[in-house]
């Protein structure tokens, strides 16, 4: 058990800088992910964790100790790879073995701990095959188990679920929440997908070129996003560039021509400043409430079936387009007026380069 | 009938191309200078000292060789799996004797290690050493099998291991393999089979040397190789029934280098790896 990690880490391959102080500190029993685009240099933070590169500059503390000057074999970390890594020429049993077998534990307790280790990955009795013969699935929880083997003080996860197909994924996604839980692991997961970052973790860090723009629980990233960055990839899909009318507490009027929308702030914002208002497609609803702050009407441009309910892409007057879901089927070029609920809606500073 | 039409092509082209001259050259054996059918031939090669001598000097050039060229292919191109700079122009400059032939590779060795070559006269300028004979000789054979053999075996074996995923590396080391577990446990039992390849394939090429025995070596004695026997019967003695016997007893030499590098094969993907479970692949 470790009380915490702790690193500040800079990488640059050549001119480029791939993370630019990244710090963070994490807790003991603590699942962190970090979440970014790709390219944004999640897997590079990985490996430095591991020690599988060097950084430019920066440290690694593990409950205090420096171990940014240890090779990967003496860190004691535990890691899983997107694409499983899983050694081809070795039996299940002999993967998971594998860092025991190094450890130079005995030969009872090992075959007790793979058993163990397998059960706890649901594939008891897959000891004797080889990875080839494994499913996608299967090979995952090969890899977990290989990395859990050895009790690692720390677990490094990257991308483990994007080669599985989306049912899969889900499966996997609650089977790695129970593991780290019932273990009391600690855990740094890396992901593109917000979904994942959800449901797995105590804390996301939003990481964009090297970055950190943002960190937080998964409720205070979902619910209030500091920049049009965050707000895009926690599913906010309407974007308005507007500019602040007025402002009280935290909640602003906002406008831009015709289209007037109040909302929260999470960045204080005053009269005159540039802003862009973020709706999620969800929290849009109809109304028969007349015009005003709020309230827009538009024609129905385009109509998606989703299931439970429809995607629905609304071409407001004045020009810009709105995406709602609505319970209710309508067809398309019928008029709409909809509500954007003020506390739904999340005002914030406009920035270039983003949307 | 569809399979047989495909296969056709492909039949046809091993008995052309190998079942045929074989055959031929069998037959041939077969049938000595003297007239009849029998094994004279063979009774000759193995009862004329002079004659079976050539199979040791050829084994003796060959094995060491093959176990030389191996050894450090395996050795650079597994230092350069991870990329290292300015590989292209190493890769490039490791291959260069392969575009050049065995011929000028030959005389290139001629002109740098020989007695008035450029080595011995720096070295001499130098006050180092004594002319050193370097050439025409079993050391001349060897420097010009391995400047001809070592980019071939170098090139298949960067091959081989460039394309084992990196990420297997990568987490035998976190697991807790050092730089040297993580060879012997992982990479080895993967590279192994294309080690027994390279070397099977050099193995026969150096068992057949002869233009580099006869420009580099001292073809009338130290190097004078089963190639070089086989050429003298049938250039010099002009007994092409002699000759072929002499060709099919090298073949058989080489199919049994084939034989025993196979072997070990087998019993290193049973055991290298036996204390981490079975090899099969
Ligand atoms: N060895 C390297 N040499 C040069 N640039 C590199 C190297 N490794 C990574 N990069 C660059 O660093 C940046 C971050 O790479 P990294 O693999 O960490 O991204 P990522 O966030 O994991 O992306 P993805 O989600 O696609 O896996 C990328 O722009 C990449 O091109
Ligand atoms: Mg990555």
């Amino acid at each position: 058990m470790i009380t915490s990690l702790a690193f500040r880490l800079t990488k640059r391959f050549g001119a480029k800088v791939v993370l630019d102080d990244l710090a963070l500190e994490v807790r003991g029993r603590e699942f962190v992910t970090v979440l970014g685009p790709s390219g944004c240099g999640k897997s590079t933070a990985l490996n430095l964790l591991a020690g599988l590169t060097q950084p430019t500059r920066g440290e690694i503390r593990l409950d205090g100790v420096r171990i940014d000057g240890l090779p990967p074999e003496r860190r004691g970390f535990g890691m899983v790879f997107q694409n499983y890594a899983l050694f081809p020429h070795l039996t299940v049993g002999a993967n998971v073995a594998f860092g025991l077998v190094l450890r130079g534990r005995g030969k009872a307790e090992i075959a007790e701990r793979v058993r163990r280790m397998l059960e706890l990955v649901r594939l008891t009795g897959f000891a004797d095959r080889y990875p080839g013969q494994l499913s996608g699935g299967q090979q995952q929880r090969v890899a977990i188990a290989r990395a859990l083997a050895v009790e690692p003080r720390v677990l490094l996860l990257d991308e483990p679920l994007s080669n599985l197909d989306a049912k899969l994924r889900l499966e996997m996604r609650g089977e790695i929440k129970r593991l780290h839980a019932d273990l009391g692991l600690t855990s740094i997961y890396v992901t593109h997908d917000q979904a994942e970052a959800l449901s797995l973790s105590d804390r996301i860090v939003i990481l964009r070129d090297g970055r950190v723009i943002q960190a937080g629980t998964p409720a205070e990233i979902h619910d209030r996003p500091q920049t049009v960055f965050v707000a895009d990839f926690m599913g906010y899909r309407n974007f308005f560039p507007l500019t602040v009318a007025s402002e009280e507490g935290d909640t602003v009027l906002a406008r831009a021509g015709a289209l007037a929308l109040r909302g929260r702030t999470v960045v204080p914002l005053r009269p005159g400043d540039a802003a862009v208002a973020a709706v999620r497609p969800e929290d849009v609803e109809t109304t028969t409430e007349p015009p005003g702050p709020n309230v827009v009407r538009g024609t129905v441009r385009l109509t998606e079936y989703l299931g439970r309910e429809h995607g629905v892409e609304v071409a407001l007057e004045g020009g810009p387009t709105l995406t709602v879901r609505l319970a209710h089927p309508v067809t398309v070029g019928s008029a709409l007026a909809l509500r954007l609920p003020p506390e739904r809606v999340v005002i914030l500073p406009a920035e270039d380069g983003a949307r | 009938m569809r399979v047989v039409s495909l296969l056709a092509p492909s039949v046809a082209y091993l008995l052309v191309m190998f079942v045929f001259p074989f055959a031929y050259g069998v037959l041939l054996s077969l049938r000595p200078k003297g007239g009849g059918v029998s094994l004279a031939n063979y009774v000759a090669f193995f009862l004329d000292p002079w004659q079976a001598r050539t199979i040791w000097v050829t084994a003796s050039i060959a094995v060491p060789n093959t176990l030389l060229t191996v050894l450090l292919a395996l050795i650079v191109a597994y230092a350069m799996r991870g990329g290292i700079w300015l590989e292209r122009t190493i890769t490039t400059m490791l291959v260069l004797p392969i575009a050049l032939g065995t011929v000028l590779v030959a005389e290139g060795i001629n002109g740098f290690y020989g007695p008035k070559g450029w080595l011995n006269q720096a070295l001499l300028s130098l006050g180092l050493a004594e002319p050193t004979r370097l050439t025409h000789n079993y050391t001349g054979v060897m420097l010009a099998l391995f400047v001809q053999h070592f980019p071939f075996c170098f090139l298949m074996l960067l091959g081989y291991i460039s394309g084992i995923d990196p990420a297997l590396e990568a987490s035998a080391r976190v697991l807790g393999a050092g730089p040297w577990a993580v060879f012997r446990r992982v990479m080895w039992p993967l590279i192994a089979p294309g080690v027994a390849i390279a070397g099977a394939l050099v193995f026969v090429m150096n068992f057949g040397v002869f233009p580099s025995a006869v420009l580099v070596g001292q073809p009338a004695g130290a190097t004078r190789t089963i190639a070089i026997a086989a050429y003298q019967e049938a250039f010099e003695h002009y007994d092409m029934s002699m000759a072929s016997a002499i060709a099919v007893v090298m073949g058989v030499c080489q199919l049994a280098g084939l034989a025993v590098i196979l072997f070990l094969r087998r019993r290193m993907a049973g055991t290298g790896v036996a204390t981490m479970g079975a090899g099969k692949r």
